[in-house]
């Protein structure tokens, strides 16, 4: 790619990113649903706590599953949204597929890190008996676990947003692409609440940044074929 | 023809050895297979449990192989060859989950444990019936097969780090696995007896024949029907 | 020195669920000239020009832009309005405007598009969101958007679709002035649409 179209498709890819923020900030789809469905789970979880202590191997998978369906409920809303209101064409005529698919990556980066800090707060606030020992680690299995969600459930909201059942077709797809992260992320995230340290932790920092690596990698390569007819 | 008679012979003779063999505490004949503590008659599962997981997993492969080529040549042919590898793939997967549950049942008491192999063959469930919804939800037929290509592939990709995932799982009874104070397992340590190992693997070689022709069935039928419909079109 | 702008197709050949939508179209198209596309409702005139716009990929058959390379070519080139291309109708047009350009990876010719605007009777109007405009005004704001980065090669599928007397007149006006330097290519059922065309692809032909 020479240097002007390298300007020029960066460019693109920030267009197409802020046009998505603006878009959301003018129609708030879908981040008042999403905080709402946050707030919802968290209660359902304390009330099925009900006082009761629960280890922090069990508190620390609940928070990845809270999270894993807040990122069901929000992160196939850049693609589908196109295809439900008719844009999709419009898009393929103003970016190449490279383009589309890095702008649209950074919106959801951007959506699911702001999501799981709120939700993360949300849950070290409420859930009594969650504690966090070792900030470092927690604050880089968050980042780096957002930065994986975020790579697996783009490709695949491209994916779903190309067929009928949506919604409910999703998770299905994505459980089985996210099942290695979560149980890495899940694992880390308990080691954080025993106060592991940052060395400790280092082999988990390793493959969850493989994971991003490989998934962002595999998902530039196919999304061409997936996104163009 | 020569493909079914093989492995027509194959088959039923891995099936009279694997279930007619006695068992006996010294081997002296060569149709004798040894008791093995813990096991006994049960250790007959292992000529048949196994082979089913392995074409679970072969059956995967052959249909991400197919699935690569279809999202270069956009063959119809090559999409119709991964979704009959996958469709044998569910099939066997299904076998080998319903056996492994069985045999876990009457070995260490209960059905189903989440140790990494049951966990294993469980999430290659999960990705075969991920592939068939996505399948049924797409009704263009070039957007379904180049859909359910793409997803089969970052599927494929997923499996190695879901195996060095796996230890992190809790250890398993499997034998084999992390907590096993055998070790590896009979299979990869060779500590079968040489008959059982014969056995065992013709029995691996029955199934991949059987595999072998079951799929170049379902893509004869498949072509035999896409030639259908296209003599139905108006 | 570039080379002059044509457009050729060779043998293209579209397929849908399995099933074959035509076969064979040829056509080779320079500057200044007009290329109809003609034919029943579901010949596939649509189909041609997603073809031509880049969003197909034929089944067989090739079809050439002579000219630059770059991953940017298709886009720069083209500009299409067709019934089955919206605009963002949570923006305004000025909006809409501003977000193509900038998803072009283009700056924001304010003063073109104003003057667009203009043209296209929808000044006055131009601050709010489109989801509140008439079928016309949506059809005038699609224009609008199509011209922004002045295409050499213009694709109007049904372009009098939804417009009145003053939309067509306009219509006409905008096809006369690309017919200057550029490429148009109109698929239509009313052939009265297109006044002069140096090349026809009539797809009721071509099954």
């Amino acid at each position: 790619m020479r240097s002007g179209d390298m300007k020029r498709w960066l460019l693109s890819v920030r267009g197409i990113f802020l046009k998505d923020v603006r878009s959301e900030l003018r129609t708030r789809y879908a981040v008042s649903a999403l905080v709402m469905f946050v707030i919802t789970t968290i209660a359902i979880i304390l009330f099925s706590l009900a006082h009761e202590a629960a280890p922090p191997e069990v508190l620390s998978g609940m928070l990845w599953v809270v999270i894993f369906f807040g990122a069901m409920s929000g992160l196939s809303r850049t693609f589908v949204m196109e295809e439900e209101r008719g844009t999709a064409m419009t898009l393929q005529l103003l970016a190449p597929p490279s383009a589309v698919y890095f702008g649209k990556l950074l919106f959801n980066v951007v959506l699911v890190v702001a999501l799981n800090a709120f939700t993360v707060i949300l849950y070290l606030l409420l859930v009594a008996g969650f504690v966090v020992r070792s900030a470092d680690v927690f604050a880089l299995t968050m980042l780096l676990g957002s930065l994986g969600f975020a790579s697996a459930a783009t490709i695949i909201a491209a994916i779903i947003a190309r067929a009928n059942t949506k919604g409910t077709l999703y998770p299905v797809l994505s459980f089985p692409i996210l099942l290695p992260l979560l149980v890495v992320v899940i694992d880390a995230t308990r080691s954080a609440t025993e106060g592991a340290p940052l060395a400790e932790a280092g082999g988990a920092f390793q493959f969850l940044i493989s994971y991003i690596v490989v998934l962002t990698t595999l998902s530039y390569l196919l999304f061409e074929y997936i996104w163009k007819d | 023809m020569a493909l079914r008679v093989t492995l027509g012979i194959l088959l039923t003779l891995v099936i009279c050895a694997g279930i007619g063999f006695p068992l006996s505490q010294n081997p002296q004949h060569w149709y004798e297979l040894p008791v093995i503590p813990g096991l006994e008659e049960k250790a007959r599962l292992i000529f048949f449990h196994v082979p089913t997981a392995w074409l679970s997993v072969v059956a995967f492969l052959t249909g991400m192989v197919f699935s690569i080529r279809y999202l270069r040549k956009r063959d119809p042919l090559d999409d119709l060859r991964s979704s009959a590898a996958a469709g044998l793939g569910l099939m066997f997967c299904i076998l080998a989950t319903l056996t492994g549950a069985i045999w876990a049942k009457f070995n260490w008491g209960s059905f189903w444990n989440w140790d990494p192999r049951e966990t294993s063959i469980f999430v290659l469930l999960l990705i075969y019936g991920a592939y068939f919804s996505l399948r049924s939800a797409v009704e263009n037929q070039e957007k379904r097969s180049t859909l359910s290509a793409a997803y089969s592939i970052i599927a494929a990709i997923t499996v190695p780090f879901f195996i060095f995932v796996l230890p992190r799982i809790t250890s398993g009874l499997h034998p084999g696995s992390k907590g096993d104070p055998d070790g590896t397992g009979p299979v990869l340590q060779f500590t079968m007896s040489p008959n059982m190992r014969v056995i065992f693997f013709a029995s691996l070689a029955a199934f991949t024949l059987l595999f072998i022709w079951m799929f170049q069935l379902r893509v004869r039928t498949g072509k035999l029907e896409m030639e259908r419909e296209l003599q139905q079109a108006p | 020195m570039s080379e002059p702008l044509t457009v050729r197709a060779e043998g293209l050949r579209m397929v849908f669920n399995r099933r074959v939508i035509f076969d064979g179209v040829h056509f080779t198209l320079g500057a200044t000239q007009t290329l109809l596309i003609s034919g029943r409702n579901g010949a596939g005139k649509s189909t041609l020009i997603k073809i031509i716009a880049g969003l197909l990929t034929p089944a067989a058959g090739s079809l050439k832009f002579s000219g630059e390379q770059g991953i940017f070519v298709r886009q720069s080139l083209v500009g299409l309005v067709a019934p089955y291309l919206s605009l963002y109708d949570e923006f305004s047009a000025e909006e809409n405007l501003q977000h193509i350009a900038a998803m072009r990876g283009l700056p924001y010719d304010r003063d073109r598009a104003h003057d667009l605007l203009r043209r296209m009777a929808l000044f006055s109007r131009k601050d709010d969101a489109v989801h509140t405009y008439s079928s016309g005004m949506k059809q005038r704001a699609k224009y609008a958007a199509a011209l922004l980065h002045a295409p050499p090669v213009l694709l109007l599928d049904e372009p009098m679709a939804n417009l009145d007397g003053d939309g067509t007149a306009t219509v006409r006006a905008i096809m006369d002035e690309h017919r200057r330097e550029g490429l148009l290519i109109v698929a239509t059922n009313e052939t009265g649409d297109v006044d002069r065309c140096d090349e026809r692809v009539d797809l009721n032909a071509l099954r």
